[in-house]
């Protein structure tokens, strides 16, 4: 299906691509399109206008920000930030979900600010970015704020940005640095397919809690099950089944054509508690 | 709504008018008559539609033309030809990985790619590179060996 007829155009600046949206009757940010060109095929209406932000310098950087933490601009790849050395070192679980998107020229094209835009309950780099409390800057005509990544997703492809609202950067705060995880993903092939189920178990060197538990595909959006957490940092890999047990009780998946919803519980469970295993296992070793 | 548009193709400096809803693999097709690329699937997933830009694979129906001004796009056409083949398309002839050649552009873009970026792959890293190039005919096996033997012949620090 060929795409409607738009209207593009690119922005230098921040500011600029704030203005560009509030002209229009109906405008879009675009950064990589990976998500936006497909529904863009599919939908009718009004003429949309792009509005380009890669030509904004400032958006594509992967850097130092204020109090130590780093800075994911808007328009960094998701290729970019898996590669990435700080990264790497510093947050290698969002490096890994990261990896798990989409194939690999999809991920030269797709970026990590984009992927949690689309507000998916399957967005793989949802899954760290909720463990490393990710801060999300989203800045207005009116004002700049600081999203904490729990409070971001609403609902399936819904997030609590304002319309014309754009998300600038996402901070990783250097208290989550230094984590390590078990990303166990169930999908019907192993690259290029959204996850069935996916279960992101981490562990910070410090912090409370020190354990993370984000799931993906089994809620309106992606979630993180606190008491889960506090049940594994009270106990250890002792808690492992009444972790996974109130992670299956947390999750409200539907059925679709990848799996049932009575699935998609127990594969929670079962992955939830391979987690902490895994985890524990490597520690030990 | 149209926009002109100047970009690099296969080392050959274009400036076109383009509709503002143009894919970029549609210019290349219809526009310059640049036929490697393929319309597969048109969402993303099939890989059939690879091109280089600015070096790196990107699915080029989920690019707009108007995106590319100003860069560097590499099409099959510009990898090799019949009299001075590309290693990599060596390889896929001496290993016999074309059947019906449908995804071989993509296919062989997405390696140039990735032998760009890591000269010496482990099989895991090819697969898993390759993992957005659908091919209903090889069953990839010889996919990955071409790849391999391409990646032992060609010159370390880049596949271009």
């Amino acid at each position: 299906m060929s795409l409607p007829q738009l209207e593009y155009c690119q922005a230098r600046t921040v500011e600029e691509a704030l203005e560009l949206w509030a002209k229009k009757t109906k405008a879009r940010y675009l950064a990589g399109g990976t998500d936006l060109l497909p529904q863009l095929r599919a939908a009718s209406g009004t003429q949309l206008t792009l509005v380009d932000l890669k030509q904004i310098e400032s958006l594509a950087k992967i850097g130092q920000a204020e109090d130590g933490a780093v800075s994911i601009g808007a328009a960094a790849s998701v290729a970019a930030v898996a590669a990435n050395a700080t990264v790497r070192k510093r947050y290698p679980i969002l490096s890994d979900c990261c990896l798990s998107l989409g194939s690999y020229p999809l991920r030269n094209r797709a970026t990590v600010v984009g992927n949690i835009c689309n507000a998916s309950p399957c967005a793989d780099t949802a899954a760290a970015l909720l463990a490393l409390d990710a801060i999300v800057v989203a800045t207005s005509t009116k004002a700049k704020r600081r999203i904490p990544m729990v409070d971001f997703f609403q609902g399936p492809g819904e997030s609590c940005l304002q319309a014309g609202e754009l998300v600038e950067e996402i901070l990783l705060p250097q208290a989550t640095a230094g984590g390590r995880g078990h990303y166990g993903r169930i999908a019907r092939r192993k690259s290029v397919d959204i996850s069935t189920v996916a279960v992101l178990l981490s562990v910070l060197p410090k912090g409370q809690p020190r354990h993370r538990l984000s799931l993906l595909s089994v809620a309106p959006t992606p979630l993180r099950v606190f008491e889960a957490e506090a049940v594994l940092d009270e106990r250890g890999p002792e808690g492992a089944s009444q972790a996974a047990e109130i992670a299956r009780a947390s999750c409200t998946p539907i059925s679709d054509v990848r799996a049932s919803a009575e699935y998609r519980r127990d594969m929670v469970a079962v992955l939830t508690e391979r987690g902490v295993m895994t985890l524990a296992q490597s520690m030990g070793g | 709504m149209q926009k002109t548009i100047t970009v690099t193709v296969n080392e050959s400096v274009e400036t076109h008018q383009v509709q503002s809803n143009q894919t970029l693999l549609n210019f290349l097709r219809e526009t310059l008559d640049l036929t490697g690329a393929k319309e597969g699937c048109n969402e993303g997933e099939c890989g059939a539609c690879v091109v280089l830009l600015d070096g790196k694979a990107i699915n080029s129906c989920m690019t707009l033309a108007v995106e590319v001004d100003g860069h560097q796009v590499t099409t099959i056409e510009g990898i090799g030809d019949v009299d001075r083949p590309h290693p990599i398309q060596q390889a896929f002839l001496k290993n016999q990985a074309v059947q019906c050649g449908f995804c071989t552009p993509g296919t062989i873009l997405t390696a140039v790619s990735l032998l760009a970026e890591n000269p010496n792959p482990n099989e895991q890293e090819v697969r898993e590179a390759l993992a957005g190039n659908l091919c209903r005919c090889t069953g990839y096996r010889q996919i990955i060996d071409s790849v391999l033997a391409a990646a032992a012949i060609l010159p370390k620090g880049g596949g271009q």
